[in-house]
């Protein structure tokens, strides 16, 4: 029996003036199907996922949808089809009920009424049915990241999906969000659904996808079986080359340039503060912070930035106490951040890529006698995004209008291009596609074999292993000891992680 | 102290309190619709003087008076589509665009005035709605001669309170528009036009605003003069915030403003008059709601996505 695809996709092309965006792709989704759409940020993908969505006019091809042509350009029709979305940025309104989000758009504006009992109870079903724990009447602004996206796929459920398309849904997940995310779409396929899964993290892609399809440049350059490759082939097709982790070079320790003294924060909130720390960052060394996100990371990484100050023990830089610790002192004991989150953090928005290369060293080095030097700021602008191969039109580009990756080259050229002594990078490239991280974690290790001490803070395992010279983990805001290259294996850092070998102080 | 409670326990004072109340009503719930969908509408204040002079002035070429509040309802509907034009569609800065508005709309209608009656030196009266009294209601003390002997108007403004309250909350249009000024995104991902909503809700709550301000022409007074809305347009924008975008505290707010204006007027005649300059009577209202709007806003949570604009292709 020959079943017809639920999705065709059938030479779809688009440009964006002289950017071919999406080049002729065909692609098509069997029923009970799940296929990961791969590409590096800029391959199409999102294109070709918004035409699908009626939120783009293709220039050239058809959408089917269960054989039925969709009218091109119209969100509503693609939703009446069946067609699903789970946005990478959510579309939910935060003061709003998770019901009042669902039920958003479900009935005819002019009919009075909500019917909410019965709204209520089908809500309910369905978060039984796919494991899709959240309750209908909290207000989405208290939810946590991983609930919200439950809610954004109850929204598509409500509405009898057939097909769901989930963009880059674990970018924001940790670990474990992720592992009941995957349960719910095995559960959602082993009901007949179909699941286009964007994505670039590999190791997901082959858990959770029958096919990969890989773009780049647009076109659709590989189509294979995940039961038939591995990840190796599938990043070089993402790539287009083969990807070569960084070498890494036998470290030269200098002195220690950061010392935590047997230091304890405060708890701010619902957030770990530092128990007895005890750290030292060394010249020369890249130290990798292994942890479940919220075991005082956040406090970690204020307290090297100056945002906070110990509650109790010391703080050394370069071998003398500090007794006054703020940002400004931080930047000038030549502390360089790279934030962990770089659109809240990390930079403005609103701001050129001028304005925000020079959030740090505004007063000091583009400044003459209280008057800003734009010429100088804008030539150390142009400078990082020449030697960093920033992608943008200009350094008087508004930053929101920037990819993640490129955002985050501007942050790490404003960060690495003074030449700090120790340089705090918290999730640096959380979000990025391969050839991004790879450019970024070479960086790192350039400026380690320069001289500088780098604190890395990571829930990538792989990451942490791959780059650090000494590994902690953190749990509960206790730190384990420095574990140095290759002394632990993947199983022992987890049983860290998980509190186990803590001297339990308190 | 004997004749605050007089005053207080005088029907005229309740029955003045409501019906000062009940323009401040019809605009707070017309601004409340607007915000609630995303747009500040700070044409309010021009839109009531518009709403005042068309009723007034079609009253008086001989229509009726409901005809008047019908043509009133369409000028404020016109130039909140004015508004919503330029500040949906276009984008353009919600604040410039509606002080804008309200300088048009006053000065079209004092242009309006003087063109119409070039000659007169006191504006000319029409007969103005007369009060209505509901049947056994109005006998009850004290309150029924507060809430049930009113004009037509009166009525109305609280029938548009509770309405408004059961669309927003009780209707999938009511539920889109709230979401559309909360995250427009999560409206647009669902196929609905943000766009039409928000114009639609601008329109809507600019007819309510222009019904507020010919109560004042319809109902208070039987003409129209200068100046004559004075500053309700602003309290109105006041009263949304003080009533957290809700519309049942939100008429409490315009009750609560309308019982402080009552009173002081009826303060002016005690002997404390005779000492204190009117003036700090005047002011008193204004002073106890700022108070009020302190204590009671803090807690408020304004629509996430009020005052911006909504353009699908931007990040």
């Amino acid at each position: 029996m020959i079943v017809a695809p639920v999705l065709r996709l059938c030479g779809i092309t688009k440009r964006f003036g002289s950017l071919v965006a999406n080049d002729a792709i065909s692609l098509s989704l069997n029923r009970g199907e799940v296929v990961a759409l791969l590409g590096e940020n800029g391959a199409g993908k999102t294109t070709l996922m918004n035409i699908l969505f009626g939120h783009y006019v293709a220039d050239a091809g058809t959408v089917e949808v269960m054989g039925q042509p969709l009218p091109p350009g119209h969100p509503r029709a693609a939703l009446a089809a069946g067609v699903g979305m789970v946005h990478q940025h959510f579309t939910l309104a935060d003061n709003l009920t998770v019901l009042d989000n669902i039920l958003l758009g479900t009935r005819p504006l002019w009919r009075p009424g909500l019917r909410k009992a019965v709204a209520r109870a089908r809500v309910q079903a369905l978060s039984q049915d796919f494991g899709l724990s959240v309750h209908p009447d909290a207000r989405v602004g208290t939810l946590s990241v991983g609930e919200r996206q439950r809610v954004e796929i109850l929204k598509a459920l409500y509405r009898d999906a057939r097909i769901l398309i989930l963009d880059e849904p674990t970018a924001v997940l940790t670990p474990q969000e992720t592992e009941a995310l995957f349960r719910t779409l095995r559960l959602a396929v082993g009901r007949g659904l179909s699941i286009i899964f964007i994505s670039h993290k590999l190791h997901e892609v082959m858990g959770v996808a029958d096919r990969a399809v890989v773009l780049r440049h647009g076109r659709v350059v590989g189509e294979v079986a995940t039961a038939d490759t591995d990840r190796h082939a599938l990043a070089a097709l993402m790539v287009g080359e083969e990807v070569v982790p960084p070498k890494v070079a036998p470290p030269t320790p200098g002195p220690v340039l950061l010392r935590l003294d047997d230091v304890t924060t405060a708890q701010a909130g619902t957030a770990t503060g530092l128990r007895r720390v005890t750290l030292d960052l060394r010249a020369g060394t890249i130290t990798g912070l292994a942890g479940v996100s919220g075991n005082g990371q956040a406090a970690l990484s204020d307290l090297v930035s100056g945002v906070i100050r110990p509650q109790a023990g010391r703080l050394h830089i370069a071998g003398a106490p500090v007794t006054h610790w703020t940002p400004r002192e931080a930047v000038g004991a030549g502390i360089a951040r790279i934030p962990e989150d770089r659109h809240s953090t990390g930079t403005i928005a609103d701001f050129t890529l001028t304005e925000n290369a020079i959030l740090e060293g505004y007063r000091s080095r583009f400044a003459k006698g209280g008057w800003m030097n734009w010429r100088a700021a804008r030539a150390f602008a142009e400078g990082i995004i020449r030697t960093y191969d920033v992608r943008c039109p200009g350094p008087d580009t508004r930053i929101r209008l920037l990819s993640g990756g490129n955002m985050q080259k501007l942050i790490l050229g404003r960060v690495l291009e003074p030449g700090p002594r120790i340089i705090l990078a918290n999730q640096p490239v959380r979000g990025l596609d391969i050839g991004a991280i790879t450019y970024v974690h070479s960086r790192l290790l350039q400026a380690r074999d320069a001289g500088a001490a780098v604190l890395l803070i990571s829930e990538d395992l792989d990451e942490i292993m791959a780059l650090s010279d000494s590994i902690h983990v953190i749990s509960e805001g206790r730190l384990s000891p420095g574990f140095a290259r290759g002394t632990m294996t993947q199983q022992q850092l987890g049983l860290w992680m998980a509190g186990h070998g803590f001297a339990d102080a308190a | 102290m004997t004749a605050l409670l007089d005053i207080l326990l005088s029907a005229t004072f309740w029955a003045a309190a409501v019906r000062i109340a009940s323009p401040l009503i019809f605009a707070t719930m017309g601004e409340l619709i607007c915000e609630r969908a995303g747009v500040l509408n700070l044409g309010i204040e021009g839109i009531m003087v518009i709403g005042a002079f068309s009723g007034w002035i079609t009253v008086w070429a001989g229509a009726g008076l409901w005809e008047g509040v019908a043509v009133a309802m369409l000028a404020g509907m016109l130039f909140g589509l004015l508004h919503a034009v330029l500040v949906v569609p276009f984008g353009l800065s919600q604040h410039v665009v509606g002080l804008g508005v309200t300088l048009l709309a006053t000065s079209t209608s004092y242009f309006a005035y003087r063109l119409m009656l070039p000659q007169v030196t006191s504006p000319p009266k029409i007969e103005p709605f007369a009060v209505w009294e509901v049947p056994v209601l109005s006998d009850i003390p004290l309150i029924g001669p507060a809430l049930f002997a009113q004009t037509p108007l009166t009525y109305a403004a609280f029938a548009v309170a509770a309405l408004v309250a059961l669309v927003l909350w009780r209707t999938p249009l009511g539920l889109a528009i709230r979401a559309a000024g909360e995250n427009p995104s999560a409206v647009d991902a669902q196929g609905l036009s943000v766009t039409g909503l928000r114009i639609g809700a601008v329109v809507v709550g600019s007819g309510l605003m222009a019904v507020g301000g010919a109560f004042l022409t319809l109902s208070a007074f039987s003409s129209f003069f200068f100046e004559m809305v004075n500053g309700r347009g602003w309290i109105c924008i006041a009263l949304v915030v003080f009533g957290a975008w809700r519309p049942g505290k939100a008429v409490l707010g315009a009750l609560l403003f309308a019982a402080f204006d009552a009173l002081q007027v009826r303060l002016q005649q005690t002997p404390l008059g005779q000492v204190v300059p009117y003036q700090l009577f005047l002011m008193a209202p204004y002073v106890l709601s700022i108070a009020a709007l302190v204590l009671m806003s803090r807690r408020a949570s304004v629509p996430a996505a009020l005052m911006q604009p909504f353009n699908r292709g931007e990040r």
